[in-house]
């Protein structure tokens, strides 16, 4: 049988989704793949959406905005490319990213939409089902999307992304503009140590570990499974389990 | 409300043979029955004529639905419909959701009605799911003040004020010089009729003397709070503070002219500014014999990269008027490009021509070089340096943006643009209009307009305020954002990123809050919460995720 992959297409109300419609009045036909979840603006899609349809076994997502400059909210789709940015990001580091893909489309785009979405479709036809459908990879593809999802969550990590917009072009609270390469270079640090943390919080879940034992685990070097503990440590999240003849272990204290 | 009372009914349209043509009705209505709170499924041959509607009326009745769905078309055309049939069989109106499995399904998959039949369970189910965790919601009414302020009183604002007044909205112009006119009082003739500015500013007794304008000169702006159809503004006058409430604002603030001080050596005698030589042609007081203009001072450079529009009709006009004055005069205009657009312009532009005066294009990294009795330009067309006898020099200088427009903007929360600009909410759909309710720009605070351009977009703004003004309420969205002060930690990246300024802070909690009358529900600040503080109503975390889930984990 030919894999049919399951696509998930979020639309802004105002010219995405008023261009699938178009498509529909001018009667063009298209693959039956997409799901579609209107929303009012592509800036309302939070990237943990997207984590939280992988967990869920979609294949695809699509995110459609107007064009940039055309947001019927001025500067939603703008905020849309820099969380889908940040996402690409996450999702590279668990070979995810292939499967997202913001684009824009006006309301007079009809064909442009069913364009999108027959090319959308058949290059996750190409690149088959996702991961987690194989039984094999499963629980190693769900914890890495949990992973993910943490990162997506983390307060930290949202403030940054947030505010990128104000301290790459006003600056900071000290009027100092932060140069996008050094912004990049920021998020990028940020988060990787998230996912990295995330992982090492699974590890430590329900026994207590040491660093050597985690780093191991993680194929991480010791000396920065360290830097993180201490980190999830002030953060409340982990704690000393046992002294086994001078060594901690460290358990993860707190449900995340 | 627990799960147990959530009463959900379908309706399935076939849309004559639209939908049903292509899509296995009864399959999609026998599923929906399957499907978990779904108390009613049936099919509708056209749910939106009378029968239809009243269907649904019916039934709402009948099978004590609190949830309703209807599969047919696009929300985009019809949810206006459903929704108040709901609200007419005394359901709230957001208790209502829309599958849209024409436009998006059978139409677009007519060769595989199968498929589309399937994606049309989907997509009712997704739709199923969220209904369960709709909300109810209210719209908001609010009253409008029919009467509106018009800040800045030059050629721009004496005409909204009186477009506006004109149709008995009572006006407040307030101005901060002691006099109204703006720029147009300073001006000799206007092109392109040559007509004397001073029969324009006419227009400025007309306001004066008009009962429902209230003019307030020497006037600043203190302080404006509100959202439409409700701002205060607070006036300082005389050392007093006037308090005005009004329905609309429009700004009307124009701009000023580059002061010509360091540029080509001028010294307002023999080297003088456009503006100046107004003056002197309104003395009827031009001596000069050799006049050489100079466009494009001080901008289209990297510092002011923009065209300030009416310089080039300016030096146009000033140079035709000193031609026919004194045919012996010799008149050059050196420039980097003409603007002379549109059939009249142009015209006027040919006129010049065809009077003698000289036009000769320079390069902006070869300006002209001023000497002691000639003045010295390379011109790429003849690859040669040009020497021209001078014994004035008009140097013609931009429009800039007002000191104070940064103030003004703030108090307005309206965005300026690069040049501090006042920038409207849309360059082509929403030219006259603010991202912000209620509030319009004209003129040249928005860019360096001439009178005619002033006129028109003054007309546009009074007319787009008096859409407001003329109605007693105004009815607001219900879906719109709200902050959990729970969870709020008062970091501020709503406030900033919302597009419409409708969150604050709350100093007293230090956490964000939301005006529902100014917030469009766009969501982008519940997406962007580091602490996933933000409701957005209609369009929540917990709906989205419903969706999400149902039509992952449903094979
Ligand atoms: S972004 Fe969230 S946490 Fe920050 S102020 Fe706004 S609502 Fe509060
Ligand atoms: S939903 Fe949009 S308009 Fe409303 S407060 Fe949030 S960002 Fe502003
Ligand atoms: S409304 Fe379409 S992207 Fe914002």
């Amino acid at each position: 049988m030919v894999f049919e992959p399951k696509i998930l297409g979020f639309l802004c109300n105002w010219c995405s989704y008023a261009g699938a419609d178009l498509a529909g009045v001018s009667r063009i036909q298209y693959p039956t793949n997409v799901r579609v979840i209107r929303v009012m603006c592509s800036g309302r899609v939070d990237p943990v959406f997207i984590a939280e349809a992988f967990m869920n076994g979609i294949d695809g997502v699509l995110v459609l905005g107007c064009h940039l400059g055309d947001c019927h909210y001025i500067s939603g789709n703008y905020e849309a490319e820099l969380k889908m940015k940040m996402l690409g990001k996450v999702l590279s580091m668990i070979n995810f990213a292939d499967r997202v893909r913001l684009d824009w489309v006006s309301a007079a785009e009809g064909n442009r939409f069913a364009e999108i979405v027959t090319e959308f479709t058949e290059h996750i036809r190409k690149l088959g089902p996702s991961p987690i459908k194989n039984d094999k990879l499963k629980k190693q593809i769900l914890d890495n999307l949990s992973a993910t999802k943490f990162a997506l969550c983390d307060s930290r990590l949202r403030a940054l992304v947030a505010r990128q917009r104000e301290l790459t072009t006003e600056g900071n609270v000290y009027g100092n503009i932060i140069p996008i390469e050094e912004f990049e270079e920021i998020l990028d640090n940020a988060i990787e140590n998230e996912f990295i943390r995330h992982k090492i919080l699974e590890k430590i879940k329900n026994e207590g570990k040491s660093v050597p034992e985690i780093a191991k685990e993680i194929k991480i070097e010791p000396h920065k499974v360290l830097q993180h503990i201490v980190t999830l440590r002030a953060r409340g999240l982990v704690d000393v389990d046992q002294i086994n003849e001078e060594i901690p272990t460290f358990i993860s204290i707190k449900e995340v | 409300m627990s799960n147990e009372d959530i009463r959900i009914g379908v309706f399935i349209c076939h849309c004559g043979t639209n939908i049903g043509g292509v899509l296995d009705i009864t399959e999609l209505i026998e599923y929906t029955k399957t499907l978990p709170n779904v108390a009613y499924s049936a099919g509708n041959l056209y749910t939106c004529s009378e029968v239809g509607l009243s269907n649904i009326r019916e039934n709402i009745k009948e099978h004590n639905l609190n949830r309703v769905i209807v599969a047919s078309c696009s929300p985009r055309t019809h949810e206006p419909l459903f929704r108040s049939t709901c609200q007419e069989a005394g359901l709230n109106p957001y208790l209502f959701e829309m599958v849209n499995i024409r436009d998006q399904d059978s139409w677009v998959h007519m060769k595989e009605p199968q498929k589309g039949t399937e994606k049309a369970k989907d997509l009712i189910r997704m739709s199923v799911y969220k209904a369960s965790l709709l909300e109810p919601l209210e719209k908001m009414q609010v009253s409008v003040i029919p009467s509106a302020a018009v800040i800045g009183g030059g050629i721009a604002g004496m005409n909204a004020a009186l477009t506006l007044a004109n149709q008995s909205f009572k006006v407040s112009l307030i101005e901060k010089d002691s006099e109204l006119g703006g720029l147009i009082r300073h001006l000799h003739k206007t092109y392109p009729t040559n007509e004397d500015a001073s029969n324009i500013l006419e227009t400025r007794n007309l306001a004066e003397s008009h009962k429902e304008i209230d003019v307030y000169k020497s006037a600043t702006i203190e302080k404006i709070e509100g959202y439409v159809g409700n701002y205060k503004i607070v006036i300082l006058q005389e050392k007093k503070m006037i308090e005005i409430e009004v329905g609309a604002i429009i700004v009307a603030t124009g701009a000023r002219v580059l002061s010509p001080e360091g540029y080509y050596n001028y010294n307002g005698k023999t080297i003088i500014s456009q503006l100046e030589l107004e003056g002197l042609l309104k003395e009827n007081s031009v001596n000069a014999k050799n006049i050489a203009m100079i466009q494009c001072v001080g901008c289209r450079n990297e510092e002011r990269r923009y065209c300030s529009n009416i310089c080039c009709m300016t030096a146009l006009k000033n140079a035709i008027l000193i031609k026919e004055q004194n045919p012996d005069a010799n008149i050059t205009i050196i420039f980097r490009d003409i603007q002379a657009q549109g059939v009249t312009y142009e015209e006027y532009y040919r006129r010049a021509r065809e009077m003698g005066i000289i036009f000769i294009k320079y390069l902006p990294d070869k300006p002209p070089i001023i000497k002691e009795d000639h003045l010295e330009v390379y011109n790429e067309f003849m690859n040669q340096v040009i020497g021209i006898p001078h014994d004035l020099v008009v140097l013609s200088m931009p429009l800039i943006a007002n000191e104070d427009s940064e103030r003004l903007a703030k108090m307005l929360k309206v965005p300026l643009e690069e040049n501090n600009f006042f920038l409207e909410a849309h360059v082509k759909l929403r030219p006259v209009d603010f991202a912000t309710d209620g509030v319009f720009v004209c003129g040249s605070a928005h860019w360096p307009a001439d009178i005619s351009e002033s006129i028109s977009q003054s007309n546009a703004a009074a007319s787009r305020a008096s859409t407001i003004l003329s109605k007693e309420m105004l009815e607001v969205e219900g879906s719109t954002a709200e902050v959990n002060p729970d969870l709020c930690i008062g970091c501020e990246a709503c406030i900033k990123i919302c597009p419409y300024s409708a969150i604050s802070k709350d100093e007293e909690t230090d956490t964000a809050v939301v005006n529902k009358v100014v917030c469009k529900g766009c969501g982008v600040c519940g997406a962007s919460c580091p602490q996933n503080a933000i409701i957005i109503h209609h369009f929540t975390s917990d709906q989205i995720i419903a969706e999400i889930v149902t039509y992952g984990g449903g094979d």
